[in-house]
């Protein structure tokens, strides 16, 4: 795996000057993720959302490598069809026998856990050499902060608000990694861009692997959050400390963690800096908030469970 | 020339038959009622190794078109098959597939749109499609089925045209009914569609390109819109040399309409896909007795052939436009819709009467056809044309 001096020394395949926010987790994991691609040229496709309009503006592209937009719920079809296109093209003869390319799909939460899942789950599941990466930031940020099912309980969002009836989203996040690992693919692991070491050993896993692979990296947004953009790292840092966001690989069906967590932060202090989560330190919202930190103690002890299995 | 074999077929099988001799690269495929026998003749080639092509098989029709689009911005020459639903559920997909400039090419099996769940034919699922940016061919038999697919793909390839291209037979009525069918030996329909050079491929990974830009914040979203219509525009010519061409090689006939008795009519029929063989038959009937009618078969739906329609129909007493899909709240169907407009521009008045018919595979009898010629022969002679649409052979109670 690559150490941080050999990756300064990759091409970075995102250029800047894209029109995303300062402190913006998606641009960082999209980076990482490319930085780990290798020497191979690469085909990355993305979901219709902040990543894609930022990075595409008509006649500029940010992306040093080919790349397809094509709608919000199949960045993975679309990738797939382009994968399966390499197929067929080198059996025509018409791409050399040794030619090598690899496939990237980009997608946001709201894009991969809600209207892209079954488009996920059939590539996944059709065994395409390519690598699904989610950039989970919680919400549905380019279309205004609405809760997506990877919104975490409690949180506010534009379409789960705050109120005297109900404080914030009222349901638990959606485990979609975990969805993932049941299609039975080769490798799949959830990262968090402060992590970097992590994530890029992670990502060259999953480009390195025949057939699909799958990244749910926890990349935070500053506007949606409501933290200084400054604090992105600190924040997905702090989401890992709290057990929050376990760092984790499911390689051929085993499960491991990758970074482990000794002395778990309470998970207020993940909480606390995010504007989104003002309203939890309210009095009466304490029931609330030690219901989820329950709900993270319970998620983990299955996490510490399945690792321990193998 | 081609050797020619003549088969006794269904639709669905020629245009597999097709399909296998165009050699795509991609086929993406999902199955669904009456189209599924097209991609299930398919991937029995590609398990008998008869095909190089890399068949996807997604989870939905959604997907199939997103994986279309992927492969044929990758460059690959990529087919796919649908009908109704699938169709409906593509929508999104179609747009796009136009809008990048894909030259795609895909088989519909034409069946009624829910609710009430119907499998059976209509027009309702390709009407609905309409404004999608697709050329559209509609097949009356089994052998316009087979020669559509065929040329859809050299007319989708055209560098003047770069569209997709749907090619429409009528489900269960042409998908599944035996027909007498000439089928090309395989090198002849190679060398007529060639090699598919793909432009701006996303797999010529040493000039990267970029496709599905961001054209939101000020930018030519209006002029690529304006270039689709010019595209549109260029596919009449590029339809009819391609034809001839093809005419040429298969020695059957094609043009954008087909007429039957129009040198003469006073009165005509308009009609699209199988249904134009009963239509054609009663009109024999009134010709053995002197009746002097007419019928104009649209075998190119989009680009919609107005010129031609309006030369063919000039000077008629009176026009019957038969509409097998609705369009709930206009002033008739699609079809009648683009007839009539079509002869607006016209020296003299042509009264044109508007019928849906034969939705959900509702019969359509031959009685039901001499109807709309009795109607014909009375708006010719004198009566007031009917408000329309007229809802042909519908019972008064469900």
């Amino acid at each position: 795996m690559a150490n941080l001096k050999e990756l300064t020394h990759r091409e970075d395949r995102l250029a800047g000057g894209h029109r995303l926010c300062a402190g913006c987790g998606a641009s960082i994991a999209v980076r990482q993720v490319l930085l780990a691609a290798g020497e191979d040229p690469v085909v990355a496709g993305c979901a219709t959302g902040c990543l894609e309009v930022s990075t595409t503006i008509y006649p500029y592209s940010s992306w040093k490598t080919a790349f397809i937009h094509n709608a919000f719920e199949n960045s993975s079809a679309t990738i797939s069809g382009v994968e399966a296109a390499f197929k067929g093209l080198k059996r025509a003869g018409k791409i050399p026998a040794d030619k090598k390319v690899k496939f990237v799909a980009f997608g946001g939460d709201g894009g991969t856990y809600d209207i892209g899942l079954q488009a996920l789950s059939g590539a996944m599941e059709r065994g395409h050499d390519m690598v699904y990466v989610c950039y989970d930031n919680g919400a549905y940020m380019n279309t205004g902060i609405q809760r997506s099912s990877a919104t975490p309980k409690g949180a506010w969002a534009t379409t789960a608000e705050v109120g005297v009836a109900q404080a914030g989203k009222t349901q638990r996040r959606k485990d979609l990694t975990a969805i993932i690992a049941a299609h039975n693919i080769p490798y799949v692991a959830q990262a968090s861009v402060s992590h970097w070491k992590d994530l890029t050993t992670k990502a060259e896993k999953a480009f390195a692997v025949e057939g699909p692979a799958f990244l749910n990296i926890f990349a935070p947004c500053p506007r949606g959050w409501r933290t200084p953009s400054s604090q992105t790292i600190e924040i997905a840092k702090l989401a890992v400390q709290t057990g929050f966001w376990p760092l984790y690989e499911v390689e051929d069906g085993v499960w491991r963690q990758t970074v482990k967590v000794i002395n778990r932060k309470p998970l207020e202090e993940f909480l606390k800096p995010q504007g989104r989560f003002k309203h939890l330190f309210k009095p009466e919202n304490a029931a609330l908030l030690a219901e989820i930190q329950a709900d993270v103690d319970r998620t983990w002890e299955r996490l510490l469970g399945r690792c321990s299995q193998e | 020339m081609p050797t020619q074999k003549t088969l006794a077929a269904t639709g669905n099988s020629v245009v597999a038959e097709a399909m296998r001799q165009c050699a795509p690269d991609v086929m993406a495929a999902y199955p669904i009622t009456p189209q599924t026998t097209i991609v299930e003749e398919f991937a029995a080639f590609v398990a008998k190794g008869r095909v190089h092509t890399e068949y996807v098989t997604v989870e939905s029709e959604h997907s199939a078109m997103s994986a279309c689009i992927g492969a044929s911005a990758a460059g690959a020459r990529v087919m796919t098959a649908t009908s109704s639903q699938g169709l409906a559920l593509m929508w999104e997909e179609l747009h796009i597939a136009s809008g990048m400039r894909l030259p795609i090419v895909m088989a519909n099996a034409n069946r009624a749109l829910s609710a009430p769940i119907n499998i059976h034919c209509d027009h309702s699922d390709i009407m609905g499609a309409r404004d999608s940016g697709w050329i559209t061919y509609f097949a009356e038999t089994a052998q316009e089925a087979y020669d559509n697919t065929i040329m859809a793909v050299r007319v989708a390839e055209h560098p003047d045209v770069l569209l997709p291209v749907m090619s429409a037979l009528d489900g269960f009525i042409t998908t599944h009914s035996i027909d007498r069918v000439c089928v090309m030996d395989d090198e002849s329909v190679a060398g007529f569609v060639g090699q598919y050079v793909p432009k701006n491929a996303l797999l010529d990974t040493d000039a990267p390109v970029l496709h599905g830009a961001f054209a939101g914040l000020g930018g030519p979203y209006f002029e690529f819109k304006k270039q689709q219509r010019v595209a549109m525009e260029n596919a009449r010519a590029v339809i009819k040399a391609v034809g001839a061409e093809y005419s040429a090689l298969s020695g059957r006939p094609f043009d954008v309409i087909e007429t039957w008795g129009m040198e003469d009519a006073e009165t005509a029929v308009v009609v699209l896909g199988s249904t134009a063989g009963n239509v054609r038959h009663v009109a024999r009937d009134l010709r053995a007795s002197g009746e002097k009618v007419g019928v104009v078969k649209i075998r190119v739906w989009r680009p919609f052939p107005y010129a031609e329609l309006a030369a063919a129909l000039k000077g008629l007493k009176a026009v019957a436009v038969l509409d097998r899909a609705e369009s709930f709240g206009a002033e008739g169907a699609p079809l009648f819709l683009e007839v009539r407009s079509a002869l607006y521009d016209l020296a003299g008045h042509v009264p044109v009467v508007g019928y849906v018919y034969g939705l959900g595979g509702s019969d359509v009898r031959l009685e039901l056809m001499e109807q709309v010629f009795a109607d014909l022969s009375d708006i010719a002679g004198g009566s007031a044309v009917p408000a329309g649409p007229i809802y042909l052979g519908a019972r008064e109670e469900a």
